[in-house]
């Protein structure tokens, strides 16, 4: 890689998630504008701590599979490199082998000769206690310090890389890049930033296209092309008929992040206070004045989740006027009386298992932050039950199915009969998960703790 | 938003928006219409960290506010009040958590 440096580098962005979809149209468009790279995320936190708990991807196979292959064909005919991070949702080890046993299989399939790079980022306790023990690991708000015991109760700990582990395998050969949990912005930021394109327009370029047509005024049309070069980046989609205006690419900026000004990378923090942003012509923008400034330690941003208990839900529905007129009360009487009988039945305490009562339809999602008021058309009730394992939360759950069923308001002297969605009412969730770290290491080096391996190409001889 | 009833914030919005800003955070957006419902919006004598605080039963002090005049846009975050996922999380991705934000009304002049 000591080719002249390049005047600017273009980034394909084709969907905000590996799975989601994109037309194969704008994949086209993308290579005849240019691209220089395809990169594109395959995980996220955002559907919550059973993925990673679990180990499991959220996206389905034929989904995953159907982009990847769009991808890697367009890759190898324009000979540029794909990266795809946070493989498998969470970005577990078995999340990565899991895109690349896909991609094995389209590369066969399709008879492309590229070579693959996976790396690691699962993290084990037992070397995170060493890093906490000697004081390298630091709590980000709202959490407090790590306890060593927290470390050991959970079932995968990743580590967010940033762009170096992917550019050491780009340097290292791979065409083809799948990455482990990767920070989404690092996942597009790697290739440019190995061309020597400047951080600070790099970066922000990557936060921006990291929800491929977020930015865009037709999100579902696909996704974007990022130009990035020594004075800032301009962006336009994919999609000829959808546009780019500065106030949609300012405001990707407010996505799903907490502060929008600055974002904190492993190497630095990219900062866009004062950056700007300039309508080039109807559907494309100028972004200049973006900064990024690099840390004094560099850091790694740690995720792990532990199993919580075990859950069993039951749903029921209420569409009798006299019991929604009299709904809460309703739902306290279920709770009293859940407790009582779980009590003489199972002989369980209030600390033993955990449960809740969501009146859907009533106040379900904004409990007593829900401004309305007046009695609701039907309610959905559910019941979750938690506990320490799979055949207590069922038993706590068929113990409440008698009340779900026939439980009558304090005032009514016959039973109704309320409706049950499903048969059997009871449903198995399994282990239920949290996550439980939001600590950052640090870094020894920004690629150690994260583990490549290329495949020998069977057509390199 | 509202039918009928008091001007809300929702009324002077193009969106109102929230989401998880990772597992710990919750942020929302105020995309106001105009420099007019943006200066009620940012208007620290209506919409402040208390406001907030009260509307959503969390600490004022672990409330962050941005005022953007550039974009008409108010932006709040907060640490999730329930652990995402958790027994007694009702909404994964945040997502609906604007809603009393949206439905505050705003102040008559």
């Amino acid at each position: 890689m000591h080719n002249r440096p390049d005047d600017s580098i273009r980034v394909l962005a084709p969907t905000g998630m590996l799975g989601a979809g994109f037309p194969e149209a704008t994949i086209d468009r993308g290579l005849e504008l240019g691209a220089d790279v395809i990169s594109v995320d395959g995980g996220s936190t955002d559907s919550g701590p059973y993925y990673l708990g679990a180990s499991q991807p959220k996206t389905t196979r034929a989904a995953v599979a159907r982009d990847l292959r769009i991808l890697l064909r367009a890759a190898a005919r324009a000979d540029i490199p794909l990266i795809v991070g946070s493989c498998g949702t969470s970005g577990t080890d078995s999340g990565v082998d899991w895109v690349a046993g896909i991609t094995a299989g389209i590369l066969a399939e399709e008879g492309l000769d590229l070579r693959v790079a996976r790396i690691y980022s699962e993290q084990q306790a037992g070397a995170l206690k060493e890093r906490l023990e000697s004081g390298h690991i630091h709590p980000l708000p709202p959490l407090g310090d790590l306890q060593p015991g927290t470390l050991e109760s959970c079932t995968h700990i990743v580590g967010m890389m940033g762009h170096e582990p992917i550019v050491a395998a780009l340097e290292a050969g791979a065409r083809v890049v799948l990455a482990g949990r990767a920070t989404d912005t690092a996942v597009a930021a790697a290739y440019p930033l190995m061309k020597g394109m400047p951080t600070g327009p790099t970066w922000h370029a990557s936060k921006i296209v990291e929800c491929g047509g977020q930015c865009t005024s037709n999100p579902r049309s696909g996704g974007v092309l990022a130009t990035i070069d020594a004075g800032g980046f301009t962006i336009e989609p994919l999609d000829p008929d959808a546009a780019c205006t500065p106030i949609l690419v300012a405001a990707h900026m407010l996505y799903e992040t907490a502060n929008p000004f600055r974002m904190r990378e492993p190497d630095g923090t990219l900062d866009v206070q004062d950056a700007t942003y300039t309508a080039l012509d109807d559907r494309t923008v100028r972004v200049e004045g973006s900064r990024f400034h690099v840390a004094d330690q560099h850091t790694v941003k740690l995720e792990g989740a532990r199993i919580t208990g075990y859950e069993t839900m039951s749903f029921s529905a209420v569409r009798d006027p006299h019991i929604l007129a009299r709904i809460e009360e309703w739902a306290d009487l279920l709770r009293l009386m859940t407790g009582r009988r779980v009590e003489q039945t199972l002989g369980l305490g209030a600390d033993e298992y955990a449960f809740d009562v969501r009146l859907y339809g009533y106040d379900a999602v904004l409990q007593s932050r829900e401004p309305a008021q007046g009695p609701p058309r039907e309610v959905g009730v559910m019941l979750l039950v938690n506990a320490p394992d799979q055949e207590t939360a069922t038993a706590v759950a068929k113990v409440a199915n008698p009340l779900m069923l026939h439980l009558p308001t304090a005032d009514m002297n016959h039973l109704p009969s309320l409706a049950f969605a499903t048969s059997p009412a009871e449903v198995e969730r399994g282990p239920a998960y949290e996550f439980v770290l939001n600590h950052v290491v640090d870094s020894i080096t920004p690629t150690d703790m994260f583990r490549i391996e290329i495949e020998e190409s069977v057509h390199h001889g | 938003m509202a039918e009928t009833g008091p001007t809300t914030l929702g009324d002077l919005a193009f969106e109102v928006r929230s989401k998880n800003a990772g597992p710990f955070w919750v942020t929302m957006e105020l995309f106001m219409r105009d420099a007019r419902g943006y200066a009620v919006a940012a208007d620290e004598s209506f919409l402040d960290e208390r406001t907030v605080a009260r509307l959503y039963g969390v600490e004022e002090s672990s409330i962050q506010m941005f005022r953007i005049p550039s974009l008409n846009v108010v932006k709040i975050s907060f640490p999730r009040p329930v652990s995402q996922g958790s027994l007694h999380d009702r909404d994964i991705h945040s997502g609906q958590q604007h809603v009393p934000l949206a439905l505050l009304p705003v102040p008559t002049d």
